[in-house]
């Protein structure tokens, strides 16, 4: 069995050639050190995973791979060429492609003037769109990719972007493709279908990165996985040789272990209730069509569907964004169908909102700020006119602290922080507001292990103490684990809500689709 | 009666362009700058600088295109220092505009003074201006001709595609290998260059020079350019309306009986209805007013 392994290893290393190989990587932010002394080496053709928590420095190196952030130290060749780190560099010059954690798309230009900006087909100054089209969809035919050319980016649903993206990677020839979870903002379908393009992909002969926080999607695509703790490399292992638990102790450095606060308690009586809720919109005369919810004390209802079935415009709807177009809304008893977001934040309904970087942080703001939003009237908090301060500050290290957030710097600017410990600071603040009910959607989307168990324990310890939980999810296997009702989500209508006692994720799988009625 | 009626409204209606040609200048300009991402508030300042430089060259040179050209490099000029201030230093954008007008009233009543025996204004002798050419001066062909050609620019043209993105993502322009601050800096110094063109008309039109002539026209082809929702053709159409009030205000002084003060408030109050009555529509480009860093703006994601 070893011998097998060490046999299978060399045959990598002599058999396939390097694509990539990054050495002694080293990147600091001031005294925080992204990445230390890192080496990765990429063979050809492979579909090399990239692993570790939030703010383990995955996209910083990716960053530096793609050219877009400068080493303090360190070498990268690609092949046998070595690219001028230390000068500065464009990752598509050297084949280089990446499709970024945030999509780099401008959102008024149409599908076609994104896939182009750059590296556009002119004839003298004028933009030539007529051969820049005619390359465009022979690559869509090439690799089964199909989107319609004249859309603009911002009518586009993200799964759409995203391949926008993975079209701007190929228009450049790009041989080495970074991923940077290209999976979190992605519906279970639209994950299946980008899987097949990786396939494509790689059978065409690229080279891929990707990086993930789900270890089932490492399992089922990658040939090698490299995991990343605090900057540093833990190890690179061939998929035949690892399984997710042990790379789950790799990434966190030691075991996790699976307890869950205990559930007893459930009341009858009602905490949060829409009643034929309704939402017309310009584009969606359906968005909401009669829905009836129920949320009661002590209970978590989970709410699950294909993302895009109305359960954004159900969240803004509940949290008092969005007005219904018809339909009433109840919070313990009290009508609150007219009450603004603001007013029922104070009555006590606290919401994780599902685009955590668009709707849930100001950017350019610190973390202390940032941690005060919403919260700024709340007496230990501020005085009549003055912000106190040093109560602020406790507040934030606490967060920091419990949320495992790092740096733990609270006068830092948000935006410096990883994609996945922004979203920490979200939800830290939501979870730490005295609310009675919670209304969460997608609240561990693009969040590492660690924290997902964080989140998902702090849900049930406030169903536990008699608080409610509002729960939107994409994530199947996160709804099976937490609701205690579920109510399945299908083009703006609750097609049926079960006992949890008596779901299959089969059944819910199938009324997802809309399948079974 | 009808016949007066007819004259009037002729006489109305090349009002109405003699006016917009200043606006349409400027307004392209701030087209170019604030497209590119950069807020261009010393448009104002940039006119006149415009103004002063067009007059005092074509007073000393008798040669009128001379002073066009050079009120053309003195706003390119002055475009330099405010995409220096705030692309290189990467200075508030509002402030630097503001510095720019506040220079502009100083400086050119202080080089007038120097030049003209300490007079404030000064007057052109007849052929020290520019020759009709029509009903208009050329330079009217050349504001329209260049509305349109910055509309081609923008929409047909690499260079075009370019400035729109850096000023709506400039990440992602960057990720692409676009030059972002290269593209930022030429968009403001031909929005100097537009906005002097546009300051140097108003004393070839009025025959003379006077301390702050711009009176805000500077400003009111800035709102030109968010009523024409931040392009050239809506900023074209935008300055037409504008200069229709500020003819129609002309026309009316001495006609109706109203004082005069408050005829001439009336482009004024148009360009706030207008801006009142289009806020929230006019979405202005995504990053304006945002410098652009590679490494500090968020590279963490
Ligand atoms: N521009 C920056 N300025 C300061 N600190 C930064 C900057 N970019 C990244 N960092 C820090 O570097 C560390 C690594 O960040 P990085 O974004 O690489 O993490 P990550 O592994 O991609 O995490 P995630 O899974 O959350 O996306 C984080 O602690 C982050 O706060
Ligand atoms: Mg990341």
């Amino acid at each position: 069995m070893v011998l097998e392994n060490i046999g299978q290893r060399q045959q990598h290393s002599d058999g396939r050639s390097v694509a990539i190989r990054m050495e002694g990587i080293t990147k600091r932010f001031g005294s925080l050190v992204a990445n230390h002394d890192i080496d990765l080496s990429v063979y050809q053709g492979e579909v090399h995973a990239l692993v570790g928590e939030n703010g383990a420095g995955k996209t910083t190196l990716m960053n530096i791979l793609y050219g877009m952030v400068r080493p303090d130290s360190g070498h990268i060749f690609v092949g046998t060429t070595e690219l001028p780190v230390h000068r500065g560099f464009l990752g598509p010059d050297y084949g280089i492609g990446m499709i970024h954690q945030h999509f780099m798309l401008v959102r008024p230009f149409s599908v076609l003037e994104n896939i182009i900006l750059g590296t556009e087909p002119r004839r003298g100054i004028f933009l030539d769109l007529v051969s820049a089209r005619r390359k465009v969809v022979d690559l869509m035919g090439r690799y089964g990719i199909e989107i319609d050319l004249d859309r603009r980016v911002e009518d586009l649903s993200v799964g759409e972007e995203q391949r926008v993206e993975i079209l701007k990677v190929l228009y450049r020839n790009a041989r080495i493709i970074i991923m940077d979870e290209p999976t979190a903002v992605l519906t279970p379908q639209e994950i299946d279908r980008l899987f097949e393009t990786v396939r494509m992909l790689v059978a065409a002969g690229h080279t891929l990165i990707f990086i993930t926080h789900k270890l089932e999607e490492v399992m089922e695509i990658a040939d090698r996985v490299t995991v990343l703790r605090q900057g540093r490399v833990v190890g690179t292992r061939s998929i035949q040789e690892v399984d997710p638990e042990e790379l789950a102790i790799m990434m966190v450095g030691r075991k996790i272990e699976a307890t869950r606060p205990v559930r007893r308690t459930r009341s009858a009586t009602s905490l949060f209730r829409l009643e034929n809720i309704c939402l017309r919109t310009p584009r969606n005369l359906d968005a909401l069509s009669s829905i009836s919810l129920d949320v009661r004390q002590g209970e978590i209802l989970g709410i699950c569907g294909v993302e895009g079935n109305g359960q954004d415009e159900l969240f803004e709807v509940a949290i008092g964004i969005r007005k219904p177009s018809s339909g009433k809304i109840f919070f313990q008893d009290e009508e609150i169908t007219g009450l603004s977001a603001a007013r029922r934040l104070r009555l006590g309904i606290g919401h994780i909102p599902p685009d955590r970087i668009r709707m849930g942080i100001v950017p350019g703001m610190t973390v202390k700020e940032n941690i005060i939003l919403g919260r700024h009237v709340e007496p230990e908090l501020a005085g009549s006119f003055f912000l106190k301060d040093r109560a602020i500050r406790n507040l934030a290290v606490k967060l920091l602290h419990d949320y495992g957030i790092v740096p733990p710097a609270p006068e830092a600017d948000i935006t410096t922080f990883s994609g996945g410990n922004q979203q920490k600071i979200v939800v830290a603040r939501e979870l730490s507001r005295k609310a009675r009910l919670l209304i969460a959607s997608q609240p561990t989307r693009g969040l590492d292990i660690m924290a997902t168990k964080l989140i998902h324990d702090s849900l049930l310890e406030h169903a536990e103490n008699g608080g409610g939980v509002l729960l939107i999810s994409a994530d199947l296997a996160e709804i099976m684990d937490l609701s205690d009702r579920i109510a399945v989500m299908y083009r703006g209508r609750i097609l049926r809500v079960l006992e949890r006692e008596h779901a299959s994720e089969e059944q819910l799988g199938l009324l997802m689709a809309g399948v079974a009625g | 009666m009808s016949d007066v009626g007819a004259a009037i409204g002729i006489s109305l209606a090349l009002a109405t362009v003699r006016k917009a040609v200043p606006l349409v200048f400027a307004s392209t300009g701030g087209f170019f700058s604030e497209r590119s991402g950069i807020i261009n508030i010393g448009l104002e300042g940039m006119m006149l600088f415009g103004a002063f430089s067009g007059a005092i060259i074509a007073y000393f040179s008798h040669n009128a295109w001379l002073g066009v050209l050079g009120a053309a490099f003195v706003g390119g000029l002055i475009g330099c220092l405010h995409a220096f201030a705030t692309i290189q230093l990467k200075a508030n954008q509002i402030i630097s505009g503001v510095a720019i007008n506040m220079l502009g009233a100083g400086t050119t009543v202080f080089l007038s003074q120097v030049f003209i025996h300490g007079e404030r204004s000064f007057s052109l002798a007849p052929q020290d201006r520019l020759p009709a050419l029509g009903p208009f001066l050329p330079l009217t062909y050349i504001a329209f001709g260049l509305a349109i050609g910055a509309t081609v620019f923008s929409y047909y043209t690499v260079g075009g595609l370019r400035l729109r993105a850096v000023g709506e993502h400039p990440r992602a322009a960057d990720t692409q290998g676009v030059r972002v601050n290269r593209i930022r800096f030429l968009g403001v110094v031909t929005s100097g260059v537009c906005a002097g063109l546009g300051g140097a008309y108003l004393p070839f039109f009025s025959g003379s020079f006077a301390k702050n002539m711009t009176a805000g026209q500077g400003f009111i082809a800035l709102a030109a350019l968010i009523f024409g929702k931040w392009n050239p053709m809506g900023a074209l159409a935008a300055s037409l309306l504008f200069g229709f009030a500020d003819a129609l205000q002309e026309t009316l002084q001495g006609r109706a009986h109203l004082p005069a003060q408050a005829l001439q408030m009336v482009p004024y109050v148009v360009t706030m209805i207008a801006l009142a009555g289009v806020i929230g529509r006019s979405i202005p480009p995504a990053s304006i007013g945002k410098p652009y860093e590679r490494e500090v703006t968020e590279a963490s994601t």
